[in-house]
């Protein structure tokens, strides 16, 4: 989000929430749906609720309508308990996720309704529905009935009718679910514009973690009645807490092994400035312009003298065909040597964490070397993942074969599987044409990441 | 479209036969000019203009409207309240027994309820009249009037109403702006159900009524005693109209306003 640099009252101490959860637990019979949950939502935000079904969020939310009572521990609005106070007695107001439209009241009655049970003189109310109608834009639909209106109109409908009576808190239940993929995201930055416009403070109740990254300012991932994880969406996704948080947010590899921490004596090569190489693999990730076979070609003589001495100079051919049948043996050797000396630039210090008999350990720099001797999970996201067929120069390194390959369009995802039987996934950009891509099913190939790509969590 | 074999003719035919030819023979004989119920003397409309005459059977139609518009009127007040209550109460102590002692009068027999209202009455001293078989007839047709709006109550989303105590109104209005408009419907055809069951009551009515409050039913039974009188047919025949305008105008309405909401449903699907 844009405003994240000056928008965080979560870091500041002096700011006063919002809405306070305080110890709260909510019982349903034996069932205990809220566990002793507490939780600051401070002015402006755009939350979000994020869990499977059943985990606790719609109770949360309805506890904050008003229609569920907490069976211990108090719901704080701006400092007064509000735990008890009716629904229709506070000041937030919520869209419903099947939106609860009234099917005999028109789009302007719809929008009217909870302004005239305040009994506001009819002008007010008039100016209201009107600027509710601008701002959703439905100006043209004030007179349709609910039925008479497409599904994302609807949808319009009930964030108007929600926002109409400016109340200090908005929630928002599933709000997208009904609507289909293209709208769903339009919506989304429509949501968030109109959020900023009304200065309303926002709540929303999701399992979709792509929507909740998307226009959420925080994120809470909760599971069975608790809060796992409360944080601005790329701590999220970049650094979460937990193997829970890790798996439930986006596509992860969970690799298991044990810590053993690593010297954190003087860097073998000081000069490393760890950059956080997202892609270790030079070959693959310098995708350069290709105009296919429009160069003039070397002959035979030329290429043999280039394959064989001058490339070391002048680096390899920019049209040289990189999708190929295996190249003529003779190359193979002339690659630049790929021992482990060649792998520069692991920062000293974090852990290593052994996981396979065969295999070397794998490196986490930014592991603590607190963990020694423990089990830990590395947690690494598919992308951080680099992919190439021949060996490249990386700390962490992983042989596989390719067994399936996700093709979405923009991006690939490549799954490998480990001589030990563990899938891992890879994602590549698809940069270039699918036509070009060098490594198809059966393919034996290398999977490489920096030190640092990583998150190690314990168990 | 399914092409009839003779066996599902016959079935038909003798189903429909089975149904309607008492009907159809009493509407012949209403228009029957013979003083003998029996005996085919030629067209004629005499029996209706004799009926029109008839004091005593006008009066006993009037009671029979008024009776059946107050019992149903209350029935369906009470009968809705009860239905909510039932559906929307949540979980509360002895639910299931209230539930089963609302229907109980369905099943009960009209003899046994109309002699225990009869005690009731008399027990209370109350002068018997069109009061008591308002009241009886309240009685009997509050559960049927319950049941028809629960089970619509039953389908409808919960949400609507939160969505109105969420935007401020208070629990009346809610259930007066949002849930009687939608489930209007239900309580209507509640009404009519409540309204169309006390105007053919003659049990718990014979129980229940006194001086001056000779309802239709029990003017047709005790008219019957004497001999069936072709102006009876005339009467049974102008109530078989009444009934049949009302069903098929009832049923054209609904299936109109289903086709026209289907097609301004699409409509909007299709502006999007």
């Amino acid at each position: 989000m844009v405003n994240e640099k000056s928008f965080a009252p979560w870091d500041d101490p002096d700011a006063r929430p919002l809405i306070r959860f305080e110890r709260v637990t909510k019982r349903f019979g034996d069932f205990t749906a809220i566990d002793d949950l507490t939780l600051d939502i401070y002015e402006r935000e755009f939350f979000a609720l994020l869990g499977p079904s059943g985990c606790g969020k719609t109770t949360m939310m309805r506890m904050l309508a008003g229609f569920e009572e907490p069976s211990e521990g108090q719901i704080l609005l701006s400092g007064r308990d509000i735990a008890h106070v009716p629904p229709n007695k506070r000041a937030v107001n919520m869209m419903f996720q099947s939106y609860a439209l009234f099917p005999h009241l028109s789009v302007w009655d719809n929008i009217a309704f909870g302004l005239r049970r305040e009994g506001k003189p009819k002008e007010q109310i008039e100016a209201r529905v009107q600027e509710m109608l601008r701002l959703t834009r439905l100006e043209k639909f004030a007179r349709r009935k609910p039925h008479q209106i497409s599904g994302g109109q609807r949808q319009r409908v009930a964030l108007a009718r929600s926002l109409a009576k400016a109340p200090k808190l908005l929630l928002l239940d599933e709000p997208l679910g009904a609507l289909d993929r293209k709208l769903r995201e339009e919506t989304q930055f429509e949501l968030m514009d109109i959020q900023e416009k009304t200065g309303t403070t926002f709540v929303i109740v999701t399992h979709d973690q792509e929507e909740a990254m998307t226009v959420a300012s925080r994120v809470a991932v909760m599971d069975e009645g608790r809060i796992v994880q409360v944080a601005t969406p790329d701590v999220i996704y970049e650094a979460p807490t937990s193997v829970y948080v890790a798996d439930f947010i986006g596509d992860v590899n969970l690799i298991r092994g044990t810590a053993r921490a690593r010297d954190a004596g003087p860097a073998p090569e000081p000069d490393a400035a760890a950059p956080e190489a997202v892609d270790p693999v030079p070959g693959a990730a310098a995708p350069l312009p290709q105009p296919e076979g429009r160069r003039p070609q070397p002959n035979a003589m030329g290429k043999w003298l280039h394959d064989r001495v001058l490339y070391r100079i002048l680096g390899r051919r920019p049209d040289e065909p990189r999708q190929l049948p295996p190249p003529e043996p003779a190359r193979a050797p002339a690659q630049p040597a790929p021992a482990p000396a060649a792998t520069p630039e692991i920062p000293p210090g974090g852990i290593e964490i052994r996981w396979s008999e065969d295999t070397p350990p794998l490196i986490a720099a930014n592991g603590d070397p607190a963990l020694d001797g423990k089990p830990v999970v590395l947690a690494l996201r598919p992308e951080k993942l680099g992919i190439a067929r021949e060996r490249p120069a990386a700390a962490n390194l992983l042989q596989g074969k390719v067994i399936d390959i996700g093709y979405l369009g923009n991006i690939s995802t490549y799954h490998v599987e480990l001589p030990d039987g563990t899938m891992v996934k890879a994602q590549i950009t698809n940069t270039r044409r699918v036509s070009r891509r060098d490594i198809t099913w059966e393919d034996e190939v290398w999977l490489s990441f920096s030190p640092t790509a990583g998150v190690v969590l314990e168990e | 479209m399914t092409r009839f074999s003779w066996f599902n003719v016959t079935s038909l035919t003798l189903g429909f036969a089975f149904l309607y030819l008492p009907m159809v023979i009493l509407v012949i004989y209403s228009f029957n000019a013979s003083q003998l119920v029996t005996v085919w003397a030629g067209f004629s409309t005499r029996w209706y203009g004799e009926l029109f005459r008839n004091e005593e059977f006008l009066d006993a139609a009037w009671v029979t409207v008024q009776v059946a518009f107050y019992s149903s009127t209350i029935a369906t007040v009470l009968g809705t309240m009860a239905a909510h209550v039932m559906v929307r109460g949540g979980r509360f102590r002895g639910r299931t027994l209230f539930s089963g002692m609302i229907y109980a009068p369905l099943v009960m027999p009209e003899v046994i309820t109309g002699l225990s209202l009869l005690l009731l009455f008399i027990g209370i001293g109350m002068d018997r009249g069109v009061v008591t078989v308002v009241l009886a007839h309240t009685t009997f047709s509050m559960c049927y009037v319950s049941v028809v709006v629960s089970s619509r109550l039953v389908a409808f989303d919960r949400s609507l109403e939160e969505a109105a105590l969420d935007l401020g109104a208070s629990p009346f209005d809610a259930f007066r702006l949002v849930t009687l408009p939608i489930i209007a419907p239900a309580v209507i055809s509640g009404w009519l159900l409540a309204f169309t069951l006390s105007l053919d009551d003659l049990v718990i009515a014979s129980f229940t009524t006194g001086p001056g409050a000779t309802t239709l039913p029990i003017k047709i039974f005790s008219a019957v005693r004497l001999g069936v009188s072709p102006e009876i047919n005339a009467l049974s025949t102008l109530l078989i109209g009444i009934v049949t305008v009302g069903v098929v105008t009832t049923s054209l309405v609904t299936k109109r306003a289903a086709v026209q909401r289907a097609r301004e449903e699409q409509a909007a699907q299709r502006a999007t």
